[in-house]
């Protein structure tokens, strides 16, 4: 089935199987492989993108049901440096260590942000609940996403 | 795993669903936001030949109040329902509900056309349904049709739809009075270990059985809940009466 969607800004047409989910599509069509795949089902979160600016687990949509549609990757988020600050604290706090989880990570907490200014601790642990990091633990994470938040309400005007 | 292949369409009406799923027969299943189908599908415990995608039909997510009741459009979202300032207002049951379903990422695209006919027994918005006396409208060839919640829930992801029919809305009737909810979960989005969705008459538990189960305030729970990896079917039945009595205090009921 013919496609065309946006991926990160630019327009994309394919021609592909049903059953191609939007995951795969990006990895092994696109070669953006920042999108990871765990578990399959939408229990990890590790293949979390933007679809037409909403959280989505892209191994839960398939690439034909992004048709007509934005959908942006960790790529594109990273390269626009639109959460360049939330990336620093991740790195500071060592809240990753395999990184297997951090893309999906990293744009869910971006989603709680712009959300919600000034998230609780447990707001942030609510919002992450879908990710699943194994090695880690998440105790950095939250502070990295807390720490971001905190830091961005220091730029915002009054 | 991946899904197999299938054949996938896109309906453009409610008309030309119906059609599609009666010309395709019991191979078909309707796809909306996919996030009970797609899991299935990619475990391989469901292997639909065709996919009629019903997702990008139009004005079939509404929400609004029509004279004595609330309707929510079959293709609504639990993230749009979730953050409606009507239905927090006439029915905050399903706000609060809502909060308990799965994540963020997976609220973003399941509808409430597609939960209720999964008809999954550990899901919260079957028992709202069977609490606040809900009307599940149901669309055929054959023309529409109105289904009480209390006869759509027929079994372990099974409904009162015929093969070639399709959820279209849902009706509540208001206003919706006082109403309690709660539910046991390891952790935030996990399924229910167990829940009750409450009304002042009526109280739907649910991850009891193998559909949602409505009792009267002080009826016996006379249920015979699943073991499973996360709770025996005994610490289940012990929690559904916890919560029961958390419901008659906050509903302020007595005997």
């Amino acid at each position: 089935m013919k496609i065309v969607l946006t991926v990160n800004g630019e327009t994309v047409r394919a021609d592909i199987e049903p059953r191609v989910h939007l995951a795969d599509f990006l990895r092994e069509h696109l070669s953006l492989t920042g999108t990871h795949l765990g578990c399959e089902h939408g229990v990890c979160g590790a293949c979390t993108v933007r679809l037409d600016g909403a959280l989505v687990r892209a191994c839960l949509v398939l690439a034909v049901q992004a048709d007509g549609c934005s959908v942006e990757t960790i790529e594109g988020l990273s390269d626009s440096g639109e959460i360049a600050d939330l990336q620093k604290a991740f790195h500071d706090r060592n809240a990753l260590q395999c990184g297997y989880c951090t893309p999906g990570m990293l744009i869910a907490a971006q989603d709680l942000l712009l959300h919600d200014q000034d998230p609780s601790r447990a707001a942030i642990r609510e919002h992450l609940s879908g990710n699943y990091c194994r090695c880690t633990g998440y105790h950095a994470i939250v502070d990295a996403v807390a720490a971001t938040a905190a830091e961005r309400n220091r730029g915002r005007p009054g | 795993m991946k899904a197999p292949a299938f054949d996938y369409i896109r309906a453009a009406t409610v008309a030309e669903a119906c059609a599609a799923l009666a010309a395709e027969g019991p191979d078909a299943r309707l796809i909306a936001g996919g996030q009970s189908l797609l899991p299935a599908m990619n475990l391989r415990l469901a292997s639909p030949r065709m996919l009629i995608d019903i997702g990008r039909i139009a004005g079939l997510g509404r929400i609004a109040v029509d004279g004595d009741m609330l309707r929510i459009g079959a293709l609504a979202r639990h993230d749009a329902i979730l953050r409606d300032a009507t239905v927090a207002h006439h029915v905050p049951l399903l706000t609060e509900a809502l909060r308990h379903v799965a994540h963020p990422a997976i609220r973003t695209r399941g509808t409430i056309g597609g939960n209720l006919a999964h008809a999954d027994p550990a899901s919260e918005l079957p028992a709202c349904m069977l609490a606040l006396q809900a009307v599940i409208e149901a669309v055929s060839p054959r023309g529409t049709r109105r289904i009480a919640a209390d006869a759509f829930f027929a079994g372990l992801f099974q409904t009162a739809l015929e093969p070639d029919e399709m959820l279209t809305a849902v009706e509540i009737p208001l206003p919706a009075g006082p109403f309690f909810f709660q539910e046991i979960a390891r952790r935030a989005g996990d399924y229910a270990i167990v829940g009750l969705a409450a009304s002042a008459t009526r109280f739907a538990y649910f991850s009891v059985a193998d559909r949602p189960a409505m009792r009267a305030p002080f009826a016996a729970l006379d249920f015979d809940p699943p073991n499973d990896l996360q709770a025996t079917g005994a610490m289940r039945l012990h929690l559904a009466g916890v919560l029961r009595d958390n419901a008659l205090t906050a509903l302020g009921i007595r005997a």
